[in-house]
This record gives structure tokens, sequence and C-alpha cells, in this order.
């Protein structure tokens, strides 16, 4: 059974949640330092699974320092109270969603180790719980709303250190948590834009790329994924999607692998010098770099690494790519990449491999192969269960790849530093009286500007109605604007379109046109610069039909067709596609009624 | 059954039903809150109608860490003395315990084993602010023990006071056998970005070394990159949270620690075939920070059954004219009186000014560029271990190094 959860992170526009910094990202760097995070132990000398990778890395990490950080942000002096205006606004959303707001809030430590967050933990409140949304799709649980601070702003990143800047580092951040009851991307994606619209509705969250942020939970009934920053609602559905395509792969693998009592062998073989006269380039370089290559047996995975659907060997090389580690190769693939069939034998009688079995082989300095190919051994034997607990990141083309393993359970202390905050019942009442409109009361807003109420929801499911607004405010025009709006995509300069629509440059019937291809990618300089080109229709038009006429007097209007073919080759991205049809048609009409007559 | 914290209840409240350990009353926390630590991690804290046990909380069992002696490596003395820089969390009540054995010490930072045979100890578990002079004796007499059986001691401590003790340690020891090296941490050890550990590895460089001097080191900068190694009589906390908080004051450091490496600026004082120690401190002294608005009668009162005094004063090294009777008459019925400046950098000089003059001609010393805190703990020690007379001699001379004749432009 799918269960898709959600999770959404939103920053607030206020100063930040335990310092007074503003709120903002920033370019100046003022100063850079380094720091070093330890995995501190628990008592019983568990280390944090997440943790323990992190520093397997033995990453160094510097700090970018902007103006708007100070030595909170520097973990140089301890956090100052938490921000009262975000928690009001964080509790404000708490009580739109139906939440029992908590009668004392305890900020609280979370472990983590990235170098994200100078301080080695992040901090963290939950401030209400057990809330509730309706949805087309049924009521979705909200079992917790926490108040947290932002991470830093990763900068940089190389083998051996990570570049963060500190302008993000501690930005309010409302987390808002859905129970895992969703069973498809697009019910996942109503629920994200439902919410995103009550974070808008305070007025008070920050807006713009990377102010709001989705991490999908996916399972389908064993293994739990998270996929980390679909932040792209349109994208949703796809991710969601895919992602359980991927799982229900995994699950197919595990039950072949099962049948074939599969196993992997912890053995680690050096391969290096079947590859001394080897063809293969990038094995060359890898040699001539003093690299070795290793390898393992995977008894009972041939078939299953590249075969049709079956793609557990993307998945190995997933988790090795996380480690810098780029030349794996698997039993599926070979012979190829300059690997010749002559060397893939001498594997198969090294390894002693049979008919069902397979192998990977890395190319790289020893020490990281070894590192590497442990972490294959552990991917391989996780693939004879079924789906692995993994943090996934999503990638444009709808697919996630591999970030990192799930972290366990929060690892998470008191924040000794900041006192707890009671909530009383009568601020909860005093809150609830300044509750800004709930969709109904928007659409009806919406409607009063002069669109109608299916455009009007449909602007807020989007998430598109402040926009709306904004621009309806500016230069008027709610249906061009409405349509324009759900017509496109996110992220397209619809002011500077609009701007130029209302000076003249082009007419209503090009913006979809411009829209489109706004959308497509080009720049809307340009294609509104192609648009206004001086450019004499009617002439144009008189040219084809003096050219064409006898296909006009053979065909009648029936020449429309091809004549509008020609039109287009030479107005094609000066004008609007309907306005050329229009033109023409009428230009045939006369000419037509002439010849009858 | 009673219910304590520790017990994992269900909760039933007006915001709905709650399981989680229940959690120590946090000091201001509401009246009727209860907190708990749900599954989640998070601690809330709620009004209770109810509440129902649903399991006892397991007493854990510590789990012991087995401690290798290695014949090939130095044995190195830790003296616990109650700062947090050697504590951990207990993740189950958020509670930061110090490392109280020698097996917690290693536990909280396990690559120690590898660099000497620790020999840890508490002596005692006060807050730095809580520091008294008879614990500063105590803990030299500890030093001296600990000297004979191992090449070098360390000492946790906190903060606050760190070089109120480390000047009491150096005056204590004309001579001593092996580094005796105060260490703290700014960040607690509980937190991954922690200063504890690069700090406390240092000092277990730095007690290896060839030094036979009372040094503080603690980071050098920001940036975990190094510590610097102050003189125990030139070192102050110079900022109230930050890293690089320790600077030494009109001098150098005496050099830094990169990882293993430990380099030395400039010359310091060796070992000595044995350790001597002169513990003795005499209480019956005070010291004043000049501020206008300081009348006779405050003043005196301050003076009254003092046997001497060390005076922050402005700039130079000056004092109101108006208290200047008070001055001389506690000087003339034998009271020592030493002149050091709130600026802290820099030398005191009373020839410049008129007042000054007026100082210098009633008996008040000059302590050149020395700390006021030091001059304080120095005139302390000098009256419990000498005369009056050798101890107002030996007051302005330069005894370990707490005294420059020369200040550089470059510091």
């Amino acid at each position: 059974m799918v269960k898709c959860g959600l999770e959404i992170h939103q920053q607030l526009a206020t100063k930040k949640l335990f310092c007074d910094c503003d709120s903002e990202l920033s370019d100046e760097v003022l100063y850079r330092f380094e720091r070093v995070l330890r995995p501190t132990q628990s008592e019983l000398g568990e280390i944090d699974r997440a943790a323990l990778e992190e520093s397997l890395k033995h990453r160094r990490f510097i700090y970018e320092v902007t103006p708007n950080s100070c030595l909170v942000e520097a973990d140089e002096e301890p956090p100052h109270e938490l921000n009262r205006e975000s928690l009001e606004i964080a509790l404000k959303i708490a009580l739109m969603l139906n939440a029992q707001i908590l009668d004392e809030i305890h900020v609280m430590r979370k472990i983590v180790i990235d170098g994200s967050n100078t301080s080695g933990f992040q901090r963290t409140a939950l401030i209400a719980v057990n809330g509730y949304l309706e949805t087309s799709f049924g009521r979705v649980g909200i079992p917790t709303i926490c108040l947290e601070e932002e991470a830093a702003r990763k900068i940089e990143e190389d083998d051996d250190k990570v570049v963060y800047r500190l302008d993000r580092l501690g930005i309010p951040l409302v987390e808002i948590s859905t129970s895992p009851e969703m069973k498809s991307g697009e019910e996942v994606r109503e629920v994200a834009a439902r919410i995103g619209y009550l974070l808008r509705a305070t007025k008070k969250v920050r807006r713009g790329v990377g102010t709001i942020r989705q991490d999908i939970n996916i399972s389908i009934g064993e293994g739990r994924v998270e996929i980390k920053g679909a932040s792209r609602l349109n994208m949703i559905p796809k991710w969601v999607n895919n992602e359980i395509e991927r799982q229900k792969m995994l699950r197919d693998i595990a039950r072949i692998l099962q049948e074939r009592d599969a196993r992997v062998e912890e053995k680690i073989y050096d391969l290096t010098d079947i590859f001394e006269n080897t063809e293969s380039r990038i094995i060359k370089n890898t040699l001539k770099r003093g690299g070795k290559i290793l390898g393992i047996k995977l008894i009972g995975f041939q078939g299953v690494l590249k075969n049709g659907n079956l793609r557990l060997g993307k998945e190995l090389a997933e988790n090795v790519r996380v480690l810098g580690v780029k030349g794996l190769f698997h039993g599926d693939e070979l012979p190829a990449y300059g690997i010749s069939e002559e060397e893939v034998e001498k594997i198969i009688r090294r390894l002693e491999l049979g008919p069902n079995d397979s192998f990977v082989i890395i190319g790289e300095k020893e020490e990281k192969v070894r590192i590497a190919l442990q972490k294959v051994i552990d991917r391989a034997k996780k693939a004879l269960i079924g789906v692995p607990d993994e943090t996934r990141a999503p990638k444009d083309d709808g697919s996630t790849v591999y970030l990192r393993p799930l972290p366990g359970g929060a690892r998470m202390y008191p924040e000794t530093d900041i006192p707890p905050i009671r909530i009383s019942e009568e601020y909860i009442e005093k809150l609830k009286k300044e509750l800004p409109p709930l969709p109904d009361e928007r659409l009806e807003e919406l409607v009063s500007m002069g669109i109608n109420r299916e455009i009007g929801w449909q602007l807020i499911r989007d998430g598109m109605d402040d926009v709306f607004e904004e621009l309806c405010t500016k230069y008027g025009y709610p249906r061009v604007v409405a349509r324009a709006l759900i017509n496109g995509c996110e992220g397209i300069d619809y002011n500077r379109i609009f701007q130029y629509f209302s000076e003249g440059r082009f007419s209503k019937e090009a913006i979809d046109e411009i829209v489109m291809r706004a959308c497509n990618g080009e720049k809307v300089e340009d294609i509104v610069r192609k648009f206004s080109e001086k450019v004499d229709i009617d002439q144009v038009i008189d040219e084809i039909m003096k050219e064409k006429m006898e296909l006009v007097k053979e065909r009648g209007m029936h020449a429309f067709k091809p004549l509008m073919g020609l039109a287009m080759q030479k107005l094609r991205g000066k004008v609007d596609g309907r306005i050329v049809s229009e033109k023409l048609r009428k230009r045939l009409e006369e000419i037509v009624n002439q010849e009858s007559k | 059954m009673e219910i304590e914290p520790g017990d994992y209840v269900e909760v039933k409240s007006k915001k709905g039903v709650f399981r989680g350990v229940l959690m120590p009353k946090h000091e201001f926390s509401g009246e009727r809150i209860i907190i708990l630590k749900l599954d989640n991690g998070y601690n809330i804290g709620i009004i209770p109608e109810s509440i129902k046990l649903i399991k006892k909380g397991e007493r854990k069992e510590k789990k012991r860490v087995m401690k290798n002696f290695r014949e090939e490596l130095p044995t190195i003395s830790v003296i616990g003395t109650g700062g947090t820089i050697a504590s951990y969390v207990d993740y189950k009540t958020g509670a930061v315990h110090p490392a109280l054995t020698a097996e917690e010490l290693v536990f909280s930072i396990p690559e120690i084993e590898e660099k000497a045979n620790i020999r840890a100890s508490i002596l005692f578990n006060v807050l730095s602010e809580d520091m008294r002079p008879e614990y500063w004796t105590r803990l030299a007499r500890k030093v001296k023990n600990e000297l004979a059986k191992s090449e070098g001691v360390v000492i946790p401590h906190g903060t606050d006071t760190m070089s109120y003790t480390s000047a009491a340690l150096s005056f204590m020891f004309p001579r001593l056998s092996g580094p005796v090296v105060l260490v703290g941490a700014q960040r607690s050890s509980d937190r991954p970005s922690s200063d504890a550990y690069m700090n406390l590895l240092a000092a277990i460089r730095v007690a290896k070394s060839e030094l036979g001097e009372v040094v503080v080191t603690m980071h050098a900068t920001t940036s975990d990159d190094y510590c610097h190694i102050h003189r125990g009589t030139r070192v102050r906390k110079m900022h109230t949270s930050r890293r690089d908080a320790f600077k030494s004051i009109n001098s150098k450091p005496l050099g830094e620690v990169r990882g293993e490496n430990i380099v030395f600026y400039d010359e310091f004082k060796g070992r000595d075939k044995e350790t001597e120690l002169m513990d003795k401190m005499d209480r019956k002294v005070t010291l004043i920070y000049y501020y206008p608005g300081l009348d006779e009668e405050k003043f005196e009162s301050m003076l009254e059954g003092m046997n001497g005094a060390i005076i922050m004063g402005t700039g130079l090294g000056h004092v109101g004219n108006h208290l200047i009777i008070s001055l001389r008459n506690f000087i003339r019925d034998g009271g020592i009186v030493g002149m050091t400046s709130q600026c802290l950098y820099g030398r005191i000089n009373l020839n410049v000014y008129s007042t000054g003059r007026s100082l210098k001609k009633i008996g008040v010393i000059p302590l050149e560029d020395m700390l006021p805190e030091v001059a304080y703990v120095k005139l302390m020690w000098l009256l419990g271990n000498y005369d009056r007379e050798e101890a107002a001699v030996l007051l302005p001379k330069n005894l370990r190094g707490e005294i420059s004749s020369r200040r550089m432009i470059t510091w």
C-alpha cells in the first residue's frame, strides 16, 4: 500500500529566530572561518547513522560571515530568546490548521553534523499537535507543527571541505508535517498547494526561490524514502509517482534475489593486474593516477543490475557517487566503456562466477575504493531485503537520486540556553481573532476583482493568487492576467510581460505565446523585442497572394492552409499566429469573393 | 506505584493524549506544567488532567570502557575541578554530566588514549565563579603530588576565573618538574561544535613538552585551527563567549599547538628536577576598581582591615586626588598598595602627571604592566610567604613572567 507524507518548511519574514539579524540572503562576505564538528556519542556509545556517514568524509567546514550574521550564527554567543513575532506567526498557522497549541514550548537541539549548523545541532520546538486539513481527496492529518531555525546555505563542496554562508542560518522556519496517508502524487500536490496558501495568507512568510521547501516521505509498505527539497508544486506528482515505481522495482528485485538465494560476499578482490593493457580510457587514467581496480562478487545478482526495468546497478553507483567515486562498473553493463570481453572473462574466472552471479568493480585510490566497495556491499545486502530507508534528491527530469541514509530517530536534547515559553489560553483566543482569511474568503476577494469562481480556485490552488492580485492592481486586465498565470509556469517574469503589455508593445493575443516561450526558457526581453519589430503584415500577405494567385484561383478558401504555412514562415515570432490567421482569412475571402463575381 | 522522571507515561490533557518519558521539571517552567519527551524526541510542556504509568524507567547501566596502559606513551595527570569541559550528555534526560572518572574522560574524547596514559582524578566540583583562594592551595598540593607520578598535569577548569587560578599556581610553584596546563571550553562538550576537544588535546600535547611553567591552552582564533599557549601570569579572558576569549596581555603568547605540532615563539622556563611549592596565601588583600564617584567613605571601608590593596586606576595609574589622604594613612599604618591600570593594556607610569607623582610620593607602588588580577593574587601570595618589607620589594619585581620591560608595537 502506498503511503505518502509531506513535510513543508516555510521561512518567515521576521528577524532571525534567535538573534537580531535580518532574514535575508546576502552576497557580501565579510570574513571566513573554519570549524570541525564531531559526532557526540550518547552514553550507550551509539553514533547516529547519518552522523557517522558525514564524519567518514573527514571534512572541514568553512563559514562565510555576511552583514546579516552575528556571533550567534558563528556559534560564538549563546542564542537570544526566541523571536516572539515568528512564534506568533507559527501559532497562527497552527490554528489555521486546526491544531492544538501546547501549553508550554520547549526548544530542543537536534543533532546535525553535516556542517549546515555551526553549533552541530538545529534548534527546533514542537509548538502544536493534532491538526488537520480538508482536501478534495478527504481529510489529511497534521500531527505536528514545529518552529525551527534554518540551516546555513551551502555555497561550495568538494572532497575535503564544504563552504557554507551564514546569511540563511537562523531564519525562522515553520515545519508542518502531515500524516503518511496520501496515496498519490496528485494528492500530495494538492495538500502542498493548500498548505502553501495558508502560509502565504499570513503575509509574513518569505517569498521567492528556496523560501519554501517540501520533503516527501514515500513508502510502498517496506522501507521509507524521503525526497528532500521537492519544491516545485507541478513536479510533485512526477517525483512521487516515479519514486513509487522505483520502490516497486526494488521490491521485484528483492523477490528475484530471494528466489535465487542470492548473497553478497564481504571479500574485496584486487583485479588491477587484469587491466594492465586495457584499452579503457577511464581505467587507464585511474591507473596512471596510482589508483587500483578492486571488485566484489554479487552471487545471484546477474540480470538485476541493468536489465529492462531492473536497475540495481544505478542504485549502487549513486551510493558511491556521494563519496566522490564515479568509476563503478557492474557485470550487467560490461563489456563496455572500453573494457573488453576478454577482460570481463578474466574477472569472471578470477571471481569464479556462476551463470547467475555478477560483480562490481571500482577504480580509484585504494583507500577510497575500499570505503566505496564497503558501501556497495552494504547496499547490495539491502537489495536482498527490499527498499532501504534513504534520503533522495529530486531532479529536473522527475527522477530522484540517492543522497544519504535516512537519519535515525532524531537525537534531541533540550536547548538549555533558552527558557521554556508558556502559551496561555487567553493568548490563543486573541490569536484566533486575528487569523487571515481562509481560502473560501480569499476566493470571494478574487471574484470581486473580476474573474469567475473556477479561475479563482485554480489561482488559489496553484499558489498564484498573490501574484494575480499584484499584477491586476498594477496593470488591470484581470481575465488576461489570470489566463496567463494559469497557462504559464512558475518562475517566469510575469511582471515584465505585463509591464510591456501595458506599454502597448504587443497585442493581448500575443500573451499566450510569449508566456509559453518564456516557460521554455527564452528571455522575456528577447521575445518581446521580436514581437515589437515593425512588420507590415498586410504587405507580407499581399505578396504571398500575388505569388500564389494560381493556387487561390484553383482552390478558393481551401488555399488557406498552405498560404498560412507560407505566411507563418515569414512572420513566426514577430506576430501572433492568430492575428496572421485572421488577416489572411479576411484577405483570402475578399479575393475569393471578387473572383466569383 | 509512584510516577517519577524517567518513566514512560500516558498523559491526558485538554490538548490531547500524549505518550512519552516524564522529564525532570525545568526551573523556569510554569506551575502546573509537566514536561514529556515524546517518541519523536521533542520535549513538550502540558497541563495534565491525568497521568497513567505505562512502563517504569530503566536504570541504565553505565558502559565501562577499558583503559589500556601503554608502555610507550607518557603519563599525564588530569585533575578535574568541575568545569564543563569534560562533560557528556544523557540523551534520554538531556542532563549534562561532568566526566568524573578517567574512563569517562577517555570515553568523551577517545583520541586521548592514543596520546598518553591518563591519570584522571576529580579534586573538587565547583563552578568557576565559586572558586576561592583555599581551593588554589588544595589544587597546588594535588599538582605537586601528581607531578611526582606523571610528566605533566592538565587541569580542566571553568573559564571565568581560570586566569586567577593560573596566576596563583604560577606564584606558588617557584620550580616545576613538568608543565601545568589549565584548559577550558567556551562551548560545552555535549555539543558537536565544542572547543573542548581541540583544547584538551592541545593541553595534553603541551603537558608532554619540556615546559616548566603554569600555562593556559585555549583556542587562538574563532576557527578550529590552533591553540595558543598563554603564560599563567599573562592571560586574561577578554570575551564573554567567544572561543578565542583568552588573550595574552602586554605579551606575546608563549607558543601554539597545531594538531601534534607545538611551537614556542620565544624563550620559556624548562622543567626543573624538583617541584617546589610555596602554598600560603594571605586573604587580607583587596582589589579595588577606581571610578568617578568612589568617595573616601566607600574607599576606606574597602581598605579596612587589609594588609594590602591592588588598585585598578585610570589611565597611567591614577585615582582621584580626594583619595590620596586615605591611601597615605593606609600605607603609613603598614598596608601595601600596588597600582595597576583598568586599561589592562600598557604600563603604569606615575611620573607623567601630578596625581601620579603625589601617589608615588606617599608610597604607592607602580606595578609596571602587570594585570590587576595577577597583582592581586601575587600580593596575597607574597604576604603569605614573605614579611612585609620583602613583599613590598618583590611586588614590582618580575618573578614568573608577570612583568616585562618592553612592550612591542606588534603585540
